[in-house]
């Protein structure tokens, strides 16, 4: 959807009404319907902008194309922002910037699905912890967009890393958390400027210790049956709420005059992934916990996208396949929670293994600057216990999986022609502890070069302090 | 008597099998002694102690045999700082013997000994000893004291873990540590200096019948004096550069008191200071955000740097992942770290700050024969230990977690599907 269009036309169709109404009233007729109520989807629009790029062609490079491929000695072109082609013996245009990139690696931007960088950024203050907004167990309401610090130092750090994409996160305190945003990691001056155009929204949900701890002495819920208690009742809530505005889009079809039901910000979310517009992310680390919130899912028909930490998806690998669920795990976090104490470093493997979707995550401002190594670790420890899994297939963690659980693989996370020109330049194998990224390119722009100490970002917090524009 | 007995059959326990000698041959093994590195050798272990090292692959006679040829060898590795054998799980689900409320014992923490808390059963040091990691500080890691009391240094296997009760003393120098002294370093190091001379001032044995109104109890008087001898190291955790200039000053101050930084994520901008003041740091080479305005020069070259300046570097601070200090050091190595600085970060560095390179941390005549067998480069993170020998007894490379990933391959594999608590995997 072209937003400022659609805001335009709304702006437009409010007009009309005011016309209408004033004439209405004018002429006392009662068969006048008033202006149809509709809401903007999009309030909130993003206003990002790539850097500038040129026309590259990198040759001698290894390339992982990030759906299955690996390619040696391969050409990646990319023009216009968009990748143009992959392959081994392509034509170079006369305009372009060759990179000879023998000895490296090209990969496909890593996205990350669980960042909460902006919502708690460095530095790690009280006045800065706005990424859970623990009044209520059900908080659909709030967005963390609203809550998104563009100033975070994180942000330049993780694209030092390779990151190119990621999604924001509201913390797992509550049953519902409220609703994620995808930024482009082009650290500028406000949320809009990063945010990822046309992406969906999605919604934090969580399952287990946590809403449980911060609500039991509070009115509750304080028992995983009480956790699921609240999910069942708001989607109820949620499913009555449509039907009142399908009740009013039907009346006013038919030519009535409804009023309007009043705007629910909290039902609004919750009809929203009841309707497929917006993806839900939930935290929750136990198989038996996962299963039961599948359960739910079919009982409200709604989808679950991807189940966030999923320490134990290992045991219902099957089960996640069948229900269409992705995993965003780490490689081998474990244990600080009861529901965390069955964490294998084979998690990730074995998910893929089994056929269902395996995706590579940080939550945290240190791991996303090194995921590469994350699934590295997973990678090796899963060949070491039979489950052999090419690299070049093991890299669908890190870019297309992720993508994919937020609604973006048709413009992002792979190196297939027409995409955007997200990718990373390694210098090595990035299945190594040694080595970085090179170069970093988003839409084409190059938005991080190691060698050139000018292109590493620096946020407002960091300049005139110690530190700034040092190694990071 | 029976006492005695106890005693006896506990030292009979943990002791390896008699006159059993080993050989590891032909890897490539890094003794982080005076051999330095040898491209291809062979380690001699008697009796849970290293004979020594040798060129070659000749093995003297009675030896058993373990070839390693194409593998890496090192000592084992020895956490810096942990709270292993102290916490099962730490948020809401206990064993947590790592943190401290208000206890009457002590007043200014020091009295506090881990040394009766270590579990050696705990799941923790299963999972933490098949990757390579043999031994470990182990400490108290929240307390609203001064002082986070006596720390000790374990090994991960075995019915008798401590190998060194009391062995260390934490105190935090920095925002936390002045958190909870007054709310400012004015109080902090105001209430530091007089704890200590107190103690330096206390009789050497008070008496429980003595009168005694310090800001010490008799308890924290007994542990500092260990301190203030420079037998017992303290262990002062600070990040701003200003900070770790007092603990300079301090250290000046109290020539005796053998004083190690931890985490130091400013320790950069003082490293020829620390240089020259002999002061050893722990630190987290990844930590490169301003996580508070103390941290604002966090840099991923705080390790190298710090080498460069001639300062001895260690690495690793965490408890259910202290496994992950090989990938914490090679990330320091790849950000200008040498390599054998590395290693050293997670063997001989830990020990000698520790006060135990007597024992631990190099394969030299007469060390505890805790030795690793590497699939590869230890720092690599897609390389692993392959084998883990502790006192020199090769170990079970299990662990829970390795049962669970077992149990749940055999699961997927199976045609027709058992119950789950029914498979019991080889």
């Amino acid at each position: 959807m072209n937003h400022s269009t659609s805001r335009l036309s709304l702006a437009l169709a409010c007009l009309f009404s005011v016309a209408l109404t004033g004439c209405a009233s004018s002429q006392g007729s009662k068969e006048e319907q008033a202006a149809k109520v509709s809401v903007d989807p999009n309030p909130y629009p993003s206003t990002y902008t790539p850097i500038a790029g040129e026309t590259t062609v990198i040759t001698n490079a290894t390339v992982l194309d990030g759906v299955g491929n690996k390619y040696e000695n391969a050409m990646v072109h990319f023009a216009d922002g968009k990748i143009v082609a992959v392959g081994e013996d392509l034509e170079i245009p006369e305009n372009a910037k060759v990179i000879d990139a023998k000895g490296q690696w090209v990969t496909p931007g890593i996205i990350d699905n669980h960042s909460h960088l902006g919502v708690y950024p460095s530095p790690a203050t009280r006045s800065h912890n706005d990424g859970n907004e623990i009044t209520d167990p059900v908080t659909a309401e709030v967005w963390a967009e609203h809550s998104v610090w563009p100033q975070d130092p994180g942000f330049g750090r993780a694209l030092a890393g390779g990151v190119t994409t990621l999604q924001i996160l509201p913390g797992s305190a509550n049953l519902f958390g409220g609703r994620s945003v995808v930024l482009k990691n082009v650290p500028d001056r406000t949320m809009q400027d990063m945010k990822f155009p046309d992406a969906p929204y999605g919604m934090k949900m969580a399952c287990g210790e946590n809403p449980k701890r911060v609500y039991g002495e509070k009115g509750g819920p304080s028992t995983r049956m009480g956790n699921v208690a609240g999910y069942r009742q708001a989607w109820s809530d949620a499913q009555d709420y449509m039907r009142k505005w399908e009740r009013y889009e039907k009346e006013y079809a038919d030519g009535k005059n409804p009023k309007a039901p009043k705007r629910d910000l909290q039902l609004e979310t919750l009809a929203g992934v009841l309707k497929g517009d917006i993806l839900v992310h939930m935290h929750c680390y136990r198989a038996d916990e996962m299963t039961v919130m599948m359960d739910v899912m079919q009982e409200f028909d709604y989808q679950i996208g991807t189940f966030h930490h999923a320490v134990e998806s290992y045991k219902i690998a099957d089960k996640l396949k069948e229900n269409n669920v992705c995993s965003a795990m780490w490689a081998d976090w474990w244990g600080f929670k009861l529901e965390a104490y069955d964490g294998i470093r084979e998690n990730i493997p074995a998910v893929h293994e089994a056929g269902a979707c395996a995706i590579v995550h940080s939550d945290s401002d240190l791991g996303i600057q090194r995921l590469n190594q994350e699934a590295a670790k997973a990678w090796s420890d899963g060949k070491r216990a039979g489950l052999d899994i090419p690299m070049a297939e093991a890299w669908q963690w890190l870019s297309a999986n992720p993508a994919k659980s937020l609604g973006v693989f048709d413009k992002t996370g792979s190196l297939e022609a027409g995409k955007q020109a997200d990718l990373v330049l390694w210098n090595g194998n990035p299945f190594s502890t040694y080595t970085k990224a090179a170069r970093v390119y988003i839409d084409g722009g190059l938005a991080y070069s190691l060698d050139d100490d000018d292109s590493w970002p620096v946020s407002d917090f960091e300049l005139g302090q110690v530190g700034e524009g040092d190694v990071k | 008597m029976k006492k005695l007995a106890l005693l006896i059959t506990a030292s009979l326990l943990s002791a390896p099998v008699l006159a059993e000698k080993v050989a590891i041959t032909g890897g490539k093994i890094f003794t982080l002694a005076e051999q330095g590195t040898l491209d291809s050798g062979t380690v001699l272990m008697t009796d849970g102690r290293i004979d020594r090292v040798i060129t070659g692959t000749e093995v003297p006679q009675g030896y058993r045999v373990i070839d390693a040829s194409g593998k890496v060898v090192t000592p084992g590795l020895v956490g810096s700082m942990t709270s292993l054998g102290l916490v099962e799980v730490s948020s809401s689900a206990g064993v947590v013997d790592s943190s401290v409320e208000s206890t009457p014992i002590t007043r200014t923490g020091a009295a506090l000994d881990v040394s009766y808390a270590v579990n050696p059963d705990s799941s923790l040091l299963g999972v933490t000893r098949i990757e390579g990691m043999t031994s470990a500080a182990t400490s108290v890691t929240y307390t609203d004291n001064l002082f986070y009391g006596q720390g000790a240094v374990i090994t991960l296997s075995g019915d008798a873990p401590v190998l060194k009760p009391r062995a260390f003393m934490v105190v935090n120098v920095g925002e936390s540590g002045a958190n909870d002294t007054g709310g400012t370093r004015a109080a902090l190091w105001v209430t530091l200096e007089n704890a200590l001379a107190e103690a330096a001032a206390a009789d050497s044995d008070l008496s429980p019948t003595q009168d005694w109104h310090g800001l010490n109890t008799r308890a924290d008087v007994k542990a500092l004096k260990a301190v203030l001898s420079g037998d017992m190291p303290l262990i002062m955790e600070a990040d701003r550069a200003a900070d770790i200039r007092q603990v300079i000053a301090f250290k000046k101050r109290h020539n005796n008191i053998n004083v190690v930084l931890m985490h130091g994520v400013e320790a950069w901008r003082v490293a020829s200071e620390l240089a020259d003041a002999d002061i050893p740091v722990i630190l987290d080479p990844e930590y490169n955000l301003p996580g508070g305005f103390d941290q604002m020069g966090a840099t991923l070259a705080n390790a190298a740097r710090l080498e460069a300046a001639g300062v001895t570097v260690a690495v690793g601070m965490d408890t259910h992942n202290i496994r992950l200090a090989t990938q914490h050091a090679g990330n320091a190595v790849a950000n200008g770290l040498s390599y054998e600085g590395g290693l050293a970060s997670l063997t001989s560095a830990p020990a000698a700050i520790l006060g135990i390179d007597d024992q631990l941390g190099s394969l030299a005549p007469g060390k505890r024969a805790d030795v690793v067998i590497w699939s590869g480069d230890p720092l690599e993170v897609t390389q692993v230990a392959e084998q883990v020998f502790i006192n020199g007894e090769a170990i079970e490379m299990r662990s829970r977690q390795t049962r669970l990933r077992d149990r749940y391959l055999a699961v997927q594999e199976e045609q027709a599907r058992r119950p789950t608590h029914y498979v019991r995997p080889d």
